[in-house]
């Protein structure tokens, strides 16, 4: 440590070149904030989701719904503390670019999903009321609703039988938010009552498109699993029940492998970074040869040398990388509220900081061990010399 | 103030070539090429130019760990850019190809997708009578009422399951769709559970081999054949309409797609279907259906592309100029010899631009050539409209390889710039002093 201001000065020894330097290392750590908080985003399903809730699906495919005869006998099986069920409506706001997270809920909904934050008056409000909707905040924003307003939604699937087409009206009772400000991405949806959507939709099919349970205990997961899907097992309707992780993640996992996207931009924006700064590196230790023997002829030990190489190698890099990852995670919230909550980029997480740390530590001592052994190898002689 | 004047029309210099750069076509910059070229044979200053950039590119081998900086930096900027919008043009060609002008989708009114529409019987039968639509030998008009519905099967790559689209025709969609073509196998049955099913969806899915047995619904389909179109069909699962309609338990269809004798037809036929009290439904040009699909998810890919290769190249372009100053620094006192002996500033600056600018052609071909060597062809899928996998291709076309050379020569222009013009206003005495 009480080299740092020997090797700060060696580092802006030349101001342009290490300036020029810097800015490349910014731009690749930039990127790396940036892309790692798009892969973090798509994985963020699976690490938010709750650990004691257990998702029931149809076994054949995403499309089936379960019979609504399936949740008493669910609701009895030993293990699950409580469940509710939902059903995806998808559908539009006034332009087919709107498209919404539409989703018609069951009883104990808030219960068995504690991420979402609604004011008790408005969850009243909403009992109350058959055509009532919950809107998330962002959601209301984006589209400048308030409680009161009614909003038509174009269904993507269901025809109503008042309207004889897919064209739907809501009331809008409440506002809900995210728990947990990671999960802003919820506050997109608008969730209204199952039972509204099952009477009043021309199928008639009284089915459910998922059933959620909580379980008692996190641990005996698999068992109640197996005890849920034993009960439609060879039915026209067997299920399916997995964690809600493992549910989350089969979708990530459907729409693209975007961690090895990342993986791929990111190995050839660090190969390209090594050659780079490592250029740097040995051009800086070249020039400064009769300087590091001065040091060597003045009492420098070659193991203080070699640190002092590397210490400077390891502080530009750290520099410029931890400048990068700080503009990712200042611009991250901007392109957030940019977009209108229309995406939703998380902020630069702990485990990214993390990775970005150790990334940075790797290739300042990658691109300094070369430099730096020169350095200590140097014969103080030769060195004044010139040879 | 004098120099910041100067700085700023430098910028302005900048902003304005890399601006041209961009807007013009392509026959403009050759013909620019071209009198660069004329210059260096033909004049005085020209061919001072040509001179120091020789000695600039044959001393090249002297300071390979810098120069192969700007070759290898501007290499991944164009190898990344090329991947991800080939990645993004991929998709849209498959789309694209999976529709026409001359067969036209009715969907149930408001539908953005077939899983979200939904026709009755009766719909279909209406449908078949319009008019507008081709007609076979024996007279039968050529449409296909069809069911899809998305199945879960087991995924090559991830061993999880994914979904498929499983989709039922009807007896005219082989004359409605000519390119489906059966490669193995045989075609299914109508009344049989049997399907053949994809080339792209053998590749992404378990156990679609032909003789096969797969569970869809809980019921057992065997897989009969294997079919290419060259389109997003390909990802499907093929059989008859009526068994799979069954096997769902679902009354009606989803779609008709039909054959129009012309593509002027379509406005009869739409018209036809807007007169009838009894028909809500929306006809699209199956073009405009698979191009509309393919859209958002293009545009997103192409914009993060761009925006990932942007921050790339910012980052290769001050490791251009990082190299640039050094290998100025380092000519200094040659550089300022040739001024000595009557060189002039134009041509110096010249040289160092077009050394840069080679070395970046370089990085550039370096970058696409290796884009395209892994990524052409290369086979993934992603989620559709309708909610199923959609295989496609890597498309690295002649224009994208171009695009990506332009991107790279833009870097190396910007990179160079600055260090040519502090080569080209070196002051020739202190250079001379230096050592």
């Amino acid at each position: 440590m009480k080299y740092l201001h020997l090797i700060w000065a060696a580092l802006f020894r030349r101001k342009t070149r290490t300036v020029l330097t810097l800015l490349s290392v910014l731009a690749a750590f930039l990127l790396f904030g940036l892309l790692d908080g798009v892969r973090v985003a798509f994985n963020a399903g699976g690490e938010a989701a709750g650990v004691d809730r257990m998702i029931v699906s149809s076994r054949f495919s995403i499309i089936q719904g379960l019979p609504q005869s399936l949740i008493p006998r669910i609701q009895a099986t030993p293990g699950v503390k409580n469940l509710t069920w939902a059903n995806w409506f998808g559908g539009y706001y006034t332009d087919p670019k709107n498209q919404g997270f539409n989703i018609a809920i069951g009883p104990n909904f808030f219960d068995v999903y504690s991420d979402y934050v609604v004011a008790p008056e408005h969850r009243q409000a909403f009992e109350s009321t058959r055509t009532g909707a919950l809107v998330g905040r962002t959601l209301a924003n984006r589209f400048g609703w308030k409680v009161g307003d009614k909003v038509p939604v174009t269904g993507a699937i269901y025809p109503n039988k008042a309207t004889g087409d897919t064209s739907w009206t809501f009331d809008v009772v409440g506002l809900y938010e995210a728990r947990d400000p990671k999960q802003r991405g919820i506050e997109q949806q608008l969730l209204f009552r199952w039972d509204y959507f099952d009477e009043a939709n021309a199928y008639d099919a009284h089915e459910v498109g998922w059933i959620t349970i909580q379980v008692s205990d996190p641990n005996q997961s698999s068992e109640i699993a197996r005890a849920v899907d034993a009960i439609s097992a060879n039915s026209d309707h067997e299920t399916k029940t997995q964690t809600e992780q493992a549910f989350n993640l089969s979708f990530a996992k459907q729409l693209g492998d975007i961690g090895l996207i990342v993986s791929a931009i990111m190995g050839a924006v660090f190969f390209t970074l090594l050659l780079l700064t490592g250029n740097t590196m040995a051009q800086a230790v070249r020039e400064r040869i009769p300087e590091l023997a001065t040091l060597k002829t003045i009492g420098f030990s070659d193991r203080t040398v070699l640190g002092l190489v590397f210490g400077e190698a390891v502080l530009l890099i750290v520099l410029g990388g931890v400048l990068g990852l700080g503009i990712a995670a200042a611009l991250m919230p901007i392109v957030s509220a940019a977009s209108g909550g229309a995406v939703q980029l998380p902020a630069v997480g702990a485990t990214t900081w993390a990775i970005g740390l150790a990334v940075m530590v790797l290739i300042g001592v990658l691109v300094g061990a070369l430099p730096a052994l020169r350095a200590m190898r140097l014969k103080i002689v030769d060195a004044l010399a010139g040879r | 103030m004098k120099s910041f004047l100067r700085g700023l029309a430098t910028l302005a210099l900048m902003l304005l070539s890399l601006l041209a750069w961009i807007m013009l076509p392509g026959w403009l910059l050759g013909a620019l090429f071209v009198v660069l070229l004329l210059w260096m044979a033909f004049t005085r200053g020209g061919r001072q130019a040509a001179a120091v950039t020789w000695i600039g590119v044959s001393t090249l081998a002297q300071r390979l760990g810098a120069s192969s900086v700007i070759v290898v930096g501007i290499a991944g900027v164009v190898g990344v850019l090329v991947a991800l919008l080939a990645m993004g043009d991929g998709l849209q060609k498959t789309l694209r190809s999976t529709g026409d002008t001359e067969t036209v989708i009715v969907l149930r009114g408001g539908a953005t997708a077939e899983l979200s529409s939904g026709l009755s019987r009766e719909d279909a039968t209406l449908i078949a009578q319009m008019p507008g639509i081709l007609r076979d030998a024996e007279g039968k008009p050529i449409v296909s009422p069809e069911l899809v519905v998305v199945a879960n099967l087991p995924k090559k790559s991830t061993g999880t399951d994914a979904n498929v689209e499983v989709r039922g025709i009807g007896p005219q969609a082989w004359a409605l769709r000519p390119n489906v073509k059966i490669v193995e196998g045989s075609a299914f049955t109508p009344g049989l559970r049997e399907m053949v099913v994809g080339r792209g969806a053998r590749a992404q899915f378990e156990g679609l081999e032909p003789g096969a047995t797969i569970n869809l619904n809980n019921q057992q389909w065997s897989v009969v054949g294997v079919f290419e179109s060259g389109d997003a069909h390909e990802s499907e699962l093929l059989g008859d309409v009526d068994t799979v309609s069954s096997a769902y338990r679902r009354g009606g269809y989803q779609s008709a797609t039909v054959r129009l004798t012309a593509p002027e037809a379509l406005d009869t036929f739409k018209a036809a279907l807007a007169a009838d009290p009894r028909l809500k439904v929306d006809a699209k040009t199956t073009l405009d259906y698979y191009t509309a699909q393919s859209e958002q998810l293009t545009k997103t890919i192409r914009i993060v592309g761009i925006a990932i290769a942007a921050i790339m190249a910012i980052g290769a372009m001050f490791g251009a100029l990082n190299t640039m100053y050094a290998a100025v620094a380092t000519r200094a006192r040659e550089i300022a010899t040739l001024r000595a002996i009557g060189f002039r500033s134009p041509p110096v600056l010249v040289s160092v631009m077009l050394e840069t600018m080679l070395l970046a052609l370089l990085g550039g071909l370096l970058g696409a050539g290796i884009a395209w060597a892994i990524f052409d062809n290369y086979t993934v899928s992603t989620l559709g409209a309708n909610f199923s996998q959609v295989v496609f291709r890597f498309n690295v076309s002649p224009a994208l390889l171009w695009t990506g050379v332009k991107w790279a020569l833009a870097i190396g222009f910007i990179g160079g710039l600055l260090p040519a013009l502090r080569a080209a206003r070196l002051p020739v005495t202190t250079a001379l002093r230096e050592s």
